[in-house]
């Protein structure tokens, strides 16, 4: 008898679920997607290979191949935040299913830029400091 | 009892338990005389990944132990590395941290509360509780970017800043959710069905629950008053909060200590709300870590410790996670002693197990 309100309620407001395909998902503009990458403006610098937690991107000089694993990669969005030339984002959107046999490895070609000796770089700063 | 004795095995897949745990008990008449777990079926060995990974980015992983504690998990982590530093984090950032982990909190029973009405076969209830607990998961989403795992806590303070704006609108969303939440609860609190199956089932006395260390709910549940927000870390300091506590010390009261504990982490989320500083929400960090550190927090499930020994080198050389299911695995073994057959599935929801996060 005490739940009888709560019953009726029910038969009265509108479903609290949505007709998903037909009505898209609801966003927010921080929301973390997927990772989209320009490759016109990577200079090959490997921080994010370098920082990525689940090491799911790998820059490959030599080839001028910049990779991303969508699988492994789990959105955190730190690349984005370290990229220092910009070519890296987080998009809100989802990002799109896809075959085992794809395993969603998005491949860009990059234009290599031999890297200049960086002045103040953490990174190569420590491995001065280990040949040392 | 003179019956003959039997083991039963219960889990590792076992249908109201979706985490793997393997549970051996020895049953005489449909009585459980012993219980033995067995467990080590999810081990990830996060906890050595931390000499190949960056302290910094090492958050993102410590955030990955638990799906559910998150927040706090990634909370707990940065606090013992600004401890190991000496990192003076500014007051809008604990402040959101706080809010954060109340959050969390929220979302945590909400989805263990309707997991739970699940088990018991009430299906209703378990919709219920997961509709409001979309609406806290909104929340998050719109304030930090992720659902479960929210990422957003970094060495030196958070990585996003909410608008006050934003803040005062939360304000009066959480009075709706607050309703909500009332008519939800007084179901779980008054339901005879529910009554019939909880009260005096899993029964763990005050002293058996401080003997074998019980954290979190379950040792509210049986008296006690455990609470680490009480030693003021982050912002907890303060706020004014009594920690919830019943004295049933059955399965009951472990539902009545997460269902009243909504509503304090509510009248937290106010509070926050209400003091929150204006600043930077982060410092800049140089230097890397070198000493050794217990960081401790309240989770949703009980308290966690991470201890941090770093070198001054990037990479810790140990760390070390207890969590709270951990902790509360000898309390569950002395409740299941001498409970029935029927109930065993129940009484071990009712410490709130979450192996991923026991395992590492
Ligand atoms: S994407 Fe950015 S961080 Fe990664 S290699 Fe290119 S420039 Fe460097
Ligand atoms: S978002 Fe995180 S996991 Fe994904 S590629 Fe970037 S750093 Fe790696």
């Amino acid at each position: 008898m005490k739940m009888l309100k709560t019953i009726l309620k029910q038969f009265v407001h509108k479903p609290v679920t949505t007709t998903f395909p037909a009505e898209p998902a609801k966003r927010f503009d921080i929301t973390r997607g997927h990772v989209v990458f320009d490759p016109s403006k990577c200079t090959s610098c490997m921080i994010c290979m370098k920082r990525c937690p689940s090491q799911a991107v790998t820059v490959d000089r030599a080839a001028k191949l910049w990779t991303i694993d969508l699988f492994r990669c789990v959105i955190c969005g730190q690349c984005a935040e370290l990229c220092k030339f910009g070519a890296l984002s987080v998009d809100p959107a989802y990002s799109s299913s896809a075959r085992p046999d794809e395993r969603g490895v998005e491949t860009y070609e990059i234009t290599y830029v031999k890297p200049e000796k960086p002045k103040k770089d953490p990174e190569t700063e420590d491995e001065v400091l280990k040949r040392e | 009892m003179t019956g003959k004795r039997t083991v039963v095995p219960f889990g590792p897949q076992h249908p109201v338990l979706p985490e793997p745990i393997h549970l051996d008990l020895v049953i005489e008449d449909e009585h459980v005389v012993e219980a033995i777990p067995s467990i080590g079926y999810v081990h990830r060995g996060l906890e050595s990944l931390v000499d190949r990974r960056e302290y910094s980015d090492f958050v993102y992983l410590a955030e990955r132990i638990c799906g559910i504690c998150s927040f706090t998990h990634s909370s707990t982590f940065c606090q013992g590395v600004e401890g190991l530093m000496g990192i003076e984090v500014p007051a809008r950032a604990t402040y959101l941290r706080t809010m954060w982990g109340e959050y969390s909190r929220l979302h945590s029973h909400l989805l263990w509360l309707g997991l739970f009405a699940d088990a018991l076969g009430f299906e209703s209830l378990f919709y219920n509780a997961w509709k409001i607990r979309e609406s806290i998961l909104n929340e998050l989403e719109a304030t930090t970017g992720g659902r479960v795992i929210q990422g957003v806590c970094k060495v030196g303070g958070v990585r996003r800043d909410v608008t006050n704006e934003f803040l005062s609108g939360m304000d009066k969303r959480l009075d709706d959710i607050e309703a909500e939440m009332q008519e939800m609860s007084k179901v779980f609190l008054s339901d005879y069905t529910l009554k019939k199956r909880l009260v005096g089932k899993g029964v763990l006395k005050t002293d058996a629950a401080y003997n074998l260390g019980a954290v979190g709910p379950v040792a509210r549940a049986s008296g006690l008053v455990e609470d680490v927000r009480t030693s003021g870390y982050l912002a907890y300091g303060d706020i004014s909060f009594k920690p919830v506590t019943a004295d049933g010390c059955d399965g009951y009261a472990r539902c009545e200590v997460r269902c009243k504990e909504l509503f304090q982490s509510v009248d937290i989320i106010h509070q926050i709300i209400a003091g929150m500083p204006e600043g930077d929400v982060s410092v800049p960090v140089k230097g890397n870590p070198d000493g050794e550190f217990f960081s401790r927090s309240e989770q949703p499930r009980g308290e966690v410790i991470h201890y941090l020994r770093g070198n001054g080198t990037k990479n810790l050389t140990q760390f070390r996670v207890r969590t709270p299911t951990l902790t509360n695995v000898p309390s569950l073994v002395a409740m299941l002693a001498g409970a029935e057959l029927a109930d065993v599935p129940q009484i071990v929801l009712t410490i709130d197990p979450c192996i991923g996060c026991m395992e590492r």
